[in-house]
Order: structure tokens, then C-alpha cells, then sequence
């Protein structure tokens, strides 16, 4: 059984690093390509960008779809490659560039940022007038995204308009933890890759590594269409908001907390999961003593709003890494639960089969 | 025109926080003593380099001063793991959410391993390596209500340092340093951007003064100085100019370069030179010769006006003992007491050979140039 190690961690960092806003994900479409090479009976590069990757059950399984009839359970497994991140709209003159924000993102995470502008990684700026030239009544009001500028420095005719840019933060490890960029949703990225390199036997595994889905689920969408799969699962990463309450007050909206385990979710603002894969990882983990919590039901939402509604309808699920500090310029997340979160999938698909889907809904 | 970068780099690297000064003070010392003729810390931490004229004895003097100390954060207490914290000179708490940071540990656990729990060589027995973090914002249902979208007060931002709540109860105690910790880095225009750029860029102005002196003689003696505590109220330099007594005194300090939220009359151009000060906290006379100087070399310059306070160490200065003719030189720089800062290479090796140029003019009998209401 594959594990998370040395090797995976040097992958996470690398996907970490690379920068890959929505629409422009090549980066960490080049490293899946070259990481799963070898790996897979098909891929492809589909006309969105997404990555489709089909890898064949064994045949030793006596299952069979229910969807297509063939002979083994089509499971599609998904990971965004994209990151919220920037765009530059207007070339203000000597190196400063208006921006626009890709994805959700709070405009207070803004100032003060580092960030790396275009495929050259030029890095540059977001700066803040300084607080000497501030009034007591304008640090009572945020800094509004009008008023920040991305600043790369005079004379270079590198960086233009509609270019992208990402934070330039730089993976690191402190104790049981990583702190990097866009953990949301290397971590999925880097698990389904863990998975293609050791696929469990009995079923066609169908892994997409999607693009576009912080700014609203496109790429799965087409994936699903594509794949047509029995099952779709969702590997994410899910903000962990536990931290202490501002009044003392016991924490009740912490969503996720890190170090419990991979999170599963059962509602989201956008899915329902499918009650029975709800109960077959939760079983799993059980039987496996794999460490595990359920994502508190609420908003927010994942690849599987669009996959559980393509075509005629497909039964699908998200599983998270919980990682603190979503969507800002350095995420946390704990290494413990990365590992338990591949642990538990690898644990719950080797032992799927089409009963699971022929059982009682709930 | 970049053979600072390397010196800068390192410096703005390291911390010295004010009061804390020691970890920058320890990478000047040892870029300096090549440079001056005698070395020595102040009182209160500044570090004061004397390089020695050629005139007779009794020689004047000249204390140039830049501050090397930084602003940060300073731990408060310690919740759930979390570390809650206040600011060491003057943060704008809304630039601080998602701003990578380092915590120096001091706390019992801390001795002898460091942030990954790697044991520290003998050598190297009282350097911790620091603890690496980030600064959180809570998610908004975690807030009082008008910190749902507005900027989150100081009391409510913690810092994360990824370790498990016990292990930071064992290393981090209340009192410990916080300092930024994003990395330098070069942009377009031989600009450069870092943390802790407010004021080592004029620390590195005054190496460059110090490397150019190496080849030009000099009457008068030089006293290079990095003050200690500017940034909480020139608390260094009132102590170094008390105690060395310089005949006039030169500060240089970082100014508001114009860029984006910074574009009126206090702010000038970056790149394009370092700015003379004008206003109560300049002796006239010196301005006059600086000006002068500049204009014949044609090294290019802004002319910058402070009516009251120069928010420089040089408002200390000039009233130390029984008061010394100061002038305030500015570097311009964008983004001020962030962790984004920005300077243009070329002001700093301006600013260096600007001042090179002044000392090395300076004959025996200049202070008999500086006369009141000529």
C-alpha cells in the first residue's frame, strides 16, 4: 500500500509551487502528464483542458457497470488542477497593473502579498500606502481591490495585460504540518495521482484532474459527460475554520478540523451526497480504523454539484483534506490527514462493488 | 551598480526587531570592520563604526545615521495552539492577514532544537531557528460582527504555526519576537522588494559611502552608525549622538516613494534619486551644501518638505546634548511597514556616493560655513 512519504510530499510541494489560475492550469497539467506516465491504459487532453485518465480493472471481477454494462464498475475520481488567483486588466504605466480576482477570495488577504506574474513567474507586489499616510477613519474601512495595484517594477515589457498571476509563496513543512498555496486542491491532485500509480484492481478507475472549478465546476462537468461513471467521487480540499471563537464561545461553525482525518461530506451547498457512498466510506474507515469526520453540512460546494447532475444522473460523493486559511496567499494543512485520506479511499475502493449501488439508498 | 544586492539580501533577511537589533547589528559589524578603523555597540544597541579623517587632532566629525532595526509583532499570549499578538512599531493591521512570519521561540522547550526539532550544532548553541508561521484571519462567524467584512482588529488576528497546541506551549512564550519573514526579491528595474527594506536600504547606502571613502581621503573623522529603537522613537540615535558628540550629523532614512495610495506632495519619484529634506529638523547651511553638491555632480535628487517632524532619527538628533546641525537624506520607498516593501537599487548607490562625495569635501574650516542668517 502506497503511503504518503518523502516522495509524495517533494510531488505536493511541486504542485504547490506551480501556479495554475482557472483557465490556465497548464502548469500542473504538465506535471500530472509527466507523474502518471506509464501508469494508465488511455489519456487524453479533452477540449477544455481537463485530463482524462481511464485506467482498467483487471477483469478477475465478476462486476459489472450498471450504466453501460460493461464488465467492470466505471468509478471517476476528480481533482482540480486550478487555483483562485489574479488577473491583470490595465497596464497603469512603469510596471503597475490594475487587477481583477479569479475565484472567491476576501480582498483583505490582498495587501502586502507577494506574487508571480505570467508563465516566467516574474515576481511582483501588492503593496498598501503606508500606514503613515493612513487617517485613524480609513483603517477603519478595508482596503477595497480598486485601490491595489500589482507592481513588478519599471522597464520591463515582460507582463501585460491578461496575464495571470498566483501568490509567491513557497511550500514549506513546520512539525505535523505543510504551509503552501493552493493546497485547495493539490492535495486532491496529488492523491488521485497516488491512485492512478496503485489503482485498485477490481474497477475502471477514470481519473479526471479538472480545470475551472473555482469559477464554477466547468471542467468536471464535461468530464462526467465524457466518462459517463457509475460512481463519481470527489477528491477536494475543505477549509478547516477551528479556531477559537472570538468571545470564548465553544466554536460550533468550524466546518472541518485538522488532524481528524479525511473530511466526507454529506451535504454541501450544491450536493447531496449519495447516502450509500456517504455510508460505505464511513464503514470503511471504520473497519479499516482509518481516522475520519464528516464535513459539517452547510455551504460551499465542489466538483460533485456538477457531476452528480450531468446526463441522466450520477451518485456522487467529495472526500476533503481539511486545510486552514482557504483560498489566501499560505494555506495549512496536517500531513496525518493527507495520508489517512488516501489510506481511506484506497481502502474504500478496493473493496466497491456494484452491490454498493444495488443496496438501499438509506 | 548591484554589488549591494548580495550585503542588502542578507540583511533584510534577518530580524531586529527594535530593541532586538542583534541579528542585523552581527551582519553589518562584520560587513564594516573592514571599512572603519574602530567598532563598538551603544548603550542602547546601535552600532557605531569610526573611520578616521587625516585632519589634525582635535578632528571634527560626522555621524551618519541610519536606523537598523525593524518593525513586527511580539506575542501577547497563547490559545488553543494559537498565538495572539501586538505590534512593534507601527503596523497597519490590515496588511497583516496571510503575511508569512517567523517566531523566534524562547520558551523552555525551545533550547537546543529548533522549529522542525532539528538539534542545533554546539556552535551554534543560542541560535534557534525560528519557528516558521503565518498570520490568520479567523473565518467571519468566528468575529464580532463588524469584523465580518471589514478589517479584523489585531486582538482577533493570530498566528499558526502549523505545530500541534502542546508543542507551542513548550517552545513559544509570551514576549517572544515575531518578525516578517517574506523573502527578497528582485523585480523589473533593478528594484528590489523585502521586509525590514525600512531602513536597511540606508544601511546599505551608508556601506556603499563607507566602501567609496575607502579610495578617497577624508579629513574629517566618520562616524557610520545603525541606530537601535527608531522605529518606537529614535531611542538609539538620541543616545549615540549624545555620547559621540559629532559636529554635524547626517540621517538617512527612507521617504514615501509615489506608487499606488501614495501620490501627494510628501511623496516622490522612485529611481530617481534620493530626496534632500527641507523644514526645522534641517540646519539651512547644510542643506545649502548638499544641494550644491548634487547639482554640481549631477546626481540626481527630489527636494523633500517636511513643515514639522522628519519621522526620522535626525528629530533626536538635532536636540542631542546642545543641539548638532543635521540634515535628513531620503531614500524613496514604496509600500512603507509592509512586508512587500520596495526600493530602486540605483537611489541607494546614489544616496552612498552622494554621501562619499559631502565627507570627502569637508575641509578643516567648513563649520566656519555655517553661520545663522548670512
Amino acid at each position: 500500500m502506497p503511503t504518503i512519504g518523502n516522495a509524495q510530499l517533494k510531488l505536493l510541494e511541486k504542485l504547490c509551487n506551480a501556479c495554475a489560475v482557472s483557465g490556465d492550469e497548464g502548469e500542473v497539467r504538465s506535471i500530472v502528464m509527466e507523474e502518471i506516465k506509464g501508469h494508465t491504459d488511455e489519456v487524453r487532453v479533452d477540449a477544455v483542458g481537463n485530463v482524462l485518465v481511464t485506467k482498467k480493472g483487471n477483469g478477475k471481477s465478476p462486476s459489472t457497470s450498471l450504466r453501460t454494462s460493461q464488465p467492470h464498475l466505471r468509478v471517476m475520481l476528480t481533482a482540480h488542477m486550478d487555483e483562485v488567483g489574479f488577473m491583470l486588466v490595465a497596464d497603469d504605466g512603469e510596471g503597475l497593473f490594475r487587477f481583477e480576482t479569479v475565484g472567491g477570495m476576501d480582498v483583505r488577504q490582498l495587501p502586502g502579498k507577494a506574487v508571480v506574474v505570467g508563465r516566467e513567474h516574474l515576481p511582483g507586489v501588492i503593496g498598501a500606502r503606508p500606514i503613515h499616510l493612513t487617517t485613524a477613519e480609513e483603517r477603519k474601512q478595508k482596503i477595497s481591490l480598486d485601490a491595489l495595484r500589482i507592481d513588478i517594477g519599471p522597464g520591463t515589457t515582460k507582463v501585460k495585460p491578461g496575464d495571470w498571476a498566483t501568490f509567491a509563496t513557497r511550500f514549506q513543512r513546520s512539525g505535523p504540518s505543510v504551509l503552501a498555496k493552493a493546497l485547495d486542491d493539490r492535495l486532491g491532485v496529488a492523491t488521485l495521482i497516488e491512485l492512478i500509480k496503485h489503482a485498485p484492481p477490481e474497477i475502471d478507475l477514470l481519473a479526471a484532474f479538472t480545470v475551472q472549478e473555482e469559477i464554477g465546476l466547468r471542467g468536471s462537468r464535461v468530464a462526467a459527460y465524457t466518462f459517463n461513471p457509475d460512481i463519481g467521487i470527489v477528491l477536494d480540499s475543505t477549509p478547516a475554520n477551528d479556531l477559537p471563537d472570538w468571545e470564548g464561545e465553544e466554536n460550533i461553525a468550524y466546518n472541518t478540523k485538522l488532524g481528524l482525518g479525511p473530511a466526507i461530506y454529506v451535504a454541501d451547498g450544491s450536493t447531496i451526497s449519495d447516502p450509500r457512498l456517504v455510508r460505505w466510506l464511513a464503514e470503511t474507515g471504520t473497519a479499516s480504523k482509518i481516522p475520519y469526520q464528516f464535513r459539517q453540512p452547510g455551504g460551499g460546494g465542489t466538483d460533485a454539484g456538477a457531476i452528480h447532475k450531468t446526463r441522466s444522473g450520477i451518485p456522487s460523493i467529495s472526500v476533503s483534506v481539511p486545510h486552514r486559511y482557504t483560498h489566501s496567499a499560505i494555506s495549512i494543512a496536517r500531513i496525518d490527514d493527507w495520508k489517512n485520506t488516501l489510506a481511506l479511499l484506497q481502502a474504500a475502493l478496493a473493496n466497491l462493488t456494484p452491490d454498493l449501488l444495488a443496496s438501499e439508498r438509506a | 551598480m548591484t554589488e549591494i544586492l548580495p550585503f542588502l539580501k542578507d540583511l533584510i533577511s534577518a530580524p531586529g526587531l527594535s530593541g532586538y537589533e542583534d541579528p542585523a547589528a552581527n551582519i553589518i559589524a562584520d560587513k564594516w570592520r573592514p571599512l572603519v578603523h574602530e567598532i563598538s555597540r551603544g548603550t542602547l544597541g546601535s552600532l557605531q563604526g569610526l573611520r578616521r579623517g587625516t585632519g589634525k587632532e582635535p578632528r571634527p566629525s560626522v555621524m551618519i545615521a541610519t536606523h537598523m532595526d525593524a518593525i513586527g509583532l511580539m506575542v501577547t499570549g497563547i490559545t488553543d495552539g494559537f498565538l495572539r499578538i501586538t505590534r512593534v512599531g507601527g503596523v497597519d493591521v490590515r496588511v497583516l492577514p496571510g503575511t508569512p512570519v517567523n517566531v523566534f521561540a524562547t520558551g523552555a522547550g525551545a533550547s537546543g532544537t529548533g522549529a522542525t526539532g532539528a538539534v542545533t550544532s554546539a556552535g551554534e548553541a543560542n541560535v534557534r531557528p525560528p519557528l516558521p508561521g503565518v498570520v490568520a484571519q479567523p473565518s467571519a462567524q468566528l468575529l464580532p460582527d463588524e469584523a465580518r467584512d471589514g478589517p479584523v482588529a489585531l486582538e482577533h488576528l493570530f498566528i499558526d504555526t502549523g505545530l500541534l497546541p502542546q508543542k507551542v506551549s513548550e517552545l513559544v512564550r509570551v514576549g517572544d519576537l515575531v518578525s516578517f519573514a517574506q523573502p527578497p526579491a528582485e523585480l523589473s528595474g533593478e528594484t528590489l522588494t523585502g521586509h525590514s527594506l525600512d531602513n536597511r536600504a540606508s544601511v546599505a547606502a551608508l556601506t556603499v559611502c563607507l566602501e567609496e571613502l575607502q579610495t578617497r581621503p577624508h579629513v574629517w573623522d566618520v562616524w557610520a552608525v545603525a541606530t537601535s529603537q527608531e522605529e518606537v522613537g529614535a531611542i538609539g540615535a538620541a543616545g549615540s549622538a549624545y555620547k559621540l558628540r559629532p559636529t554635524i550629523a547626517i540621517v538617512v532614512d527612507v521617504t514615501f516613494a509615489k506608487g499606488p495610495g501614495a501620490s501627494d506632495w510628501s511623496t516622490s519619484p522612485l529611481g530617481k534619486g534620493p530626496t534632500i529634506v527641507i523644514g526645522p529638523n534641517i540646519h539651512p547651511a547644510l542643506h545649502k551644501s548638499m544641494k550644491e553638491l548634487a547639482d554640481k555632480l549631477e546626481i540626481p535628487y527630489t527636494l523633500e518638505y517636511t513643515p514639522s517632524h522628519s519621522g526620522t532619527d535626525g528629530w533626536a538628533t538635532q536636540v542631542a546634548a546642545e543641539g548638532i546641525p543635521t540634515l535628513v537624506i531620503g531614500l524613496p520607498l514604496r509600500y512603507m511597514h509592509t512586508a512587500v516593501e520596495l526600493v530602486a537599487l540605483k537611489d541607494i548607490q546614489r544616496t552612498g556616493r552622494l554621501l562619499a562625495e559631502f565627507i570627502a569635501r569637508l575641509g578643516p574650516d567648513y563649520m566656519d560655513k555655517i553661520v545663522w542668517d548670512k
